[in-house]
């Protein structure tokens, strides 16, 4: 069993903790349960210390992590339930399934709770563009969130895509699933008493899956392809059956608690049921409805198949669980009831096949204050050392760069639009994707946000920016920025230097929510993210969802008119280190990423946010990658209108005009407003300085001149060409 | 008069709340919700809706299934005496594997799943379906799926463009479909099936309100008969 405990990961002093606490050997199932339970994914031992450290509370939290998904209040008894986790490793192996499952997991997360999902997003780190498998992941990927979430109906509103050879052996693929619900009808796992019966309904268990939740915390070698058969297989008709029979079911008043079968399927839904109710479970796994014959007590606890739900039925409401699953067509059955044992029992065939106190499997899960260095960290780098190059070539180089050029060839692929509430999504010219509270004036505003190549050169600093750029996103859609939901991918926390990237990411992240009153209220861990010893770059993605109380008041950057007055917010001392210019044009990667400064950050945003609420700010956009004139460019594309923009500073134009300071937005305002603006500005504090005006055509600056219809070009074209096979 | 429709729910179905919010929100309509197991309909019906979605899961031909259904022998009996008859997306597929409109949607010539907002050049502004439009030559709507590549054999084709079955065309072909087909027409003019959504486009905060005259078309021609 020692040998086997290695094999389904345990460490052999973890095995030991277990033969101490049975006072026996654990037998085949029961190794099983404690491995799932155990593996990094479920028990997060190797960070659970750190993730301390975020604020989880605040005004409208109403469900901080420990639970599925993190819950909010949005006002009028109405609560927003959402949460991102990864699907990196499936999704490498078998990109369409991968990220398919990927997306139905994290919509069952929510919609276990209570809420109907009613807006997707996604991030996703691909190798390098001429990586040969770079190809055709990003085909499979993105097909299979297409695939998946067009058929359910939930429309995907927004996300982010990067191509960097750190992913080369490891792709990322995080999925966010953000759902509405009533604020007093929110369901939660725990089983509330003795003697209800557990109740399976959903897909049917086969042999997929099995271990996933293991392979997922652990690097990747060449062998991984053999890994295929633990990549689960996604049936998003059957997910959608799912959505409408749990929600169904519990409008009805039956549910007391209930779980999906995410990771680690049967075992962790059970436990977790179970053991946070403080009771004990037993289940009959001959009665569980299997896909495949004489499957093991081993396979149906360990198998992932998908689209499964364990519910805890209130007592005597068998009947109506059933005549909901018949309308639905799912497999259904009680296989198993709640007791006051505090043990989890297993039977199958007339034996017991496991029989485990439930206490010690939380109690004693391991966690590990893991030996961490002071990560490395850039050295800043002087304005002298990034060279000016024509301005013209330089802009159309950094708008056409695969991490900053159009993914229409993408987001094409998702619907958008079903549900008819979408306000503004990744085609519209807006920050932030945005959907409508149904039947409301009220509207959520959404995004996801990392810069990996700031937190690979300053983890701190960089954890800081993922957040403080969720918050900016947010704002300069005049959304009131609420909370995040974290989905932390690294490599391994057993290398102190990886380790080290977790602890100051974190650490960068908290200091971040905390000042900017942002909460973590769910969140994913994914480490062990490296091929043959190489790690992905340090990539903690945040997921963000904001309100606006009346969305008349929303904003973009598609709607910037002839004759307005450009005004650039924030201060720009020309912050060029681990720029997309110094990437991208110079062919530079290094240099101190550029600094956040909260304070200043939360300031210039509440300006915006005035702003745009007053009706003065006509048009808003944040400045991130590629700085000031890739903003630009993205008003001109999207309002379809010339910008004539001046640097007004002693910076060298080439600085002024890619250095990716942050807390900066550009906003748009009427020309008789400008004066105004810029007097409010001046009273609050917040630096604002006119740069141009919106007139014509081209995009001009210092000498620099380019027509919408050359910018369209150089910012369509990279992506199709590429999966044309012309890049 | 209280405008009466119903729209149709296959377990699959995503756009059946929208098909009901678009009604209610364009021509202030009374909407029943019809279960795909039914076997009849409501009574004093102005108006069927088929919507988009995925039906039974489409793994087989998009809406192959769905056409044999209970509810939708109901709906072809209903739209033999007249009445109208709206098929959106998976609904227009449907539409077409029943035999109640010519030719079939085939996968998108690029074999992707395709959502964009559309340009539609209107066609024929004399339908029940479009009297509403006015003088507007074209209108925007988003359009999102996978199979929506219009195919007729040489006959049919000339048969549907002879007979101005054609409502909706596209003003530029998304999806390789014949003669830039988005919506056409049964011959009696009762029927109608269109890729792209008017019940994604009934109000400016959605980036079209071009779906309104749709539904507003079936007011004024029930008013005018």
């Amino acid at each position: 069993m020692a040998q086997k405990a290695l094999e389904y990961g345990l460490k052999a002093d973890e095995y030991q903790v277990i033969l101490n606490r049975l006072g026996r050997e654990p037998n085949d199932v029961e190794l099983g349960v404690y491995s799932v339970m155990w593996s990094e994914h479920c028990s997060y031992k190797s960070s659970r210390l750190h993730l301390r450290k975020f604020p989880v509370t605040g005004p409208r939290v109403i469900c901080g992590p420990g639970e599925n998904a993190g819950v909010i209040d949005i006002d009028d008894g109405q609560a927003c339930i959402f949460k991102m986790e990864s699907h990196n490793h499936p999704s490498f192996i078998e990109p369409y399934q991968g990220a398919a499952t990927g997306v139905g997991g994290i919509m069952r997360d929510v919609f276990t709770m209570g809420a109907r999902p009613i807006a997707l997003l996604n991030a996703l780190r691909f190798g390098e563009p001429d990586h040969p498998k770079t190809r055709r992941l990003v085909e499979g990927v993105v097909s299979g969130i297409g695939g998946y979430g067009n058929c359910v109906g939930v429309p995907t509103v927004a996300g982010e895509t990067n191509f960097h050879a750190g992913y080369n052996g490891n792709i990322l693929v995080n999925a966010m699933c953000v759902g509405l619900a009533d604020a007093d009808k929110i369901f939660y796992s725990a089983a509330p008493e003795p003697g209800l019966p557990v109740v399976y309904f959903g897909s049917k268990t086969g042999r997929d899956g099995i271990h996933g939740a293991t392979m997922a915390s652990v690097e990747f070698s060449e062998d991984s392809e053999e890994k295929r058969p633990t990549v689960q297989v996604g049936d998003p008709f059957a997910e959608k059956l799912l959505i409408e029979a749990t929600l169904e079911l519990m409008a009805s008043g039956a549910v007391a608690a209930i779980q999906d079968m995410g990771a680690a399927g049967l075992t962790s839904s059970s436990v977790e049921m179970a053991g946070k109710g403080g009771l004990g479970i037993t289940l009959n796994l001959d009665k569980v409805p299997q896909r495949e014959t004489n499957m093991t007590a081993y396979e149906m606890m360990l198998s992932e198949s998908q689209e499964r739900m364990l519910a805890i039925l209130k007592p005597g409401r068998e009947e109506d669980g059933y005549r909901i699953f018949k309308k639905w067509g799912l497999d259904a059955a009680v296989i198993g009831e709640t007791n006051t044992s505090g043990n989890i029992v297993l039977l199958h065939k007339g034996e017991v096949v496991c029989d485990l106190p439930l206490a010690p499997l939380s109690d004693d899960a391991p966690l590990y204050d893991r030996p961490w260095v002071e990560p490395h960290a850039e050295a800043p780098i002087s304005h002298a050392d990034v060279p000016a190059h024509d301005l013209n070539a330089a802009l159309l180089k950094v708008i056409s760069c695969p991490d900053e050029a159009s993914k229409r060839w993408l987001w094409e692929q998702y619907d958008r639009h079903v549900m008819a509430d979408t306000l503004s999504d990744s085609s519209t010219g807006h920050d932030a994707g945005m959907v409508r509270v149904h039947g409301t004036k009220k509207a959520l505003a959404v995004t996801s946000d990392c810069t990996p190549r700031y937190v690979q050169a300053n983890p701190y600093e960089g954890g800081k920016q993922a957040v403080a750029e969720a918050w900016r996103n947010l704002t300069a859609v005049g959304a009131e920025p609420i909370a995040i939901t974290d989905n932390l991918n690294f490599g391994s926390p057993e290398k102190p230097e990886t380790m080290g990237q977790i602890v100051r990411a974190i650490d960068g992240m908290a200091e971040a929510c905390r000042e900017l009153d942002f909460p973590v209220v769910s969140g994913n861990v994914s480490l062990y993210n490296e091929t043959n010893g190489i790690s992905i770059p340090p990539t903690p993605t945040v997921g963000a969802v904001g309100l606006l109380k009346d969305y008349d008041q929303r904003v973009g950057f598609n709607k910037v008119q002839p004759g307005q007055v450009i005004i650039l917010i924030g201060e720009t001392i020309g912050e060029m280190g681990s720029t997309l210019y110094l990437r991208e044009v110079c062919g530079i990667e290094a240099g101190a990423p550029p600094r956040v400064d909260l304070a200043c950050e939360k300031n210039n945003g509440t300006l915006v946010r005035r702003l745009i609420k007053t009706g003065v700010a006509k048009g808003v956009h944040d400045l991130s990658d590629g700085g000031l004139l890739s903003a630009a460019v993205d008003v001109v594309l999207s309002s379809k209108v010339g910008l004539s923009l001046k640097n007004p500073t002693d910076l060298a134009d080439h600085i002024f005009a890619f250095g990716e300071d942050q807390a900066r937005y550009l906003i748009a305002v009427d020309e008789a407003s400008a004066h105004l603006v810029v007097a409010q500005a001046a009273e609050a504090d917040v630096p604002a300085a006119v740069i141009g005006v919106a007139s014509g055509t081209d995009l001009t600056y210092a000498g620099l001149s380019l027509s919408i219809t050359q910018l369209r070009e150089a910012h369509e074209h990279w992506l199709p060409n590429y999966m044309a096979g012309k890049a | 008069m209280t405008f009466k429709a119903a729209v149709l729910v296959f377990p699959g179905s995503n756009c059946d709340r929208d098909c009901k919010t678009a009604v209610e929100t364009t021509v202030n309509g009374k909407v029943d919700m019809v279960w795909h197991e039914d076997t009849t309909l409501p009574s004093g019906l102005d108006l069927i809706v088929i919507p988009g979605g995925f039906s039974y899961g489409d793994y087989l031909r998009c809406g192959a299934m769905a056409s044999l259904s209970p509810i939708m022998q109901a709906v072809k009996a209903e739209a033999e005496r007249g009445m109208s008859v709206l098929g959106i997306c998976n609904g227009f597929q449907i539409l077409c594997e029943a035999g109640m409109l010519p030719g079939a949607l085939l996968r998108n010539s690029a074999l992707k799943y395709v959502c964009k907002p559309i340009e539609l050049k209107i066609e024929n502004r004399k339908t029940r379906f479009t009297n509403a439009y006015g003088n507007a030559q074209s209108v925007w709507m988003t359009q999102g799926n996978g199979d929506g590549n219009f195919f007729a054999d040489e006959a049919t084709l000339k048969d549907i463009e002879d007979n101005n079955q054609v409502v909706f065309r596209y003003a530029e072909n998304p999806n390789g479909s014949m003669n830039d087909i988005a919506g056409l027409i049964n011959k009696k003019g009762n029927v109608l099936g269109m890729m792209p959504h008017p019940d994604r486009a009934f109000e400016d905060a959605l980036g079209s309100a071009d779906g309104g005259p749709l539904f507003r078309s079936l007011v004024g021609a029930l008013q005018s008969a």
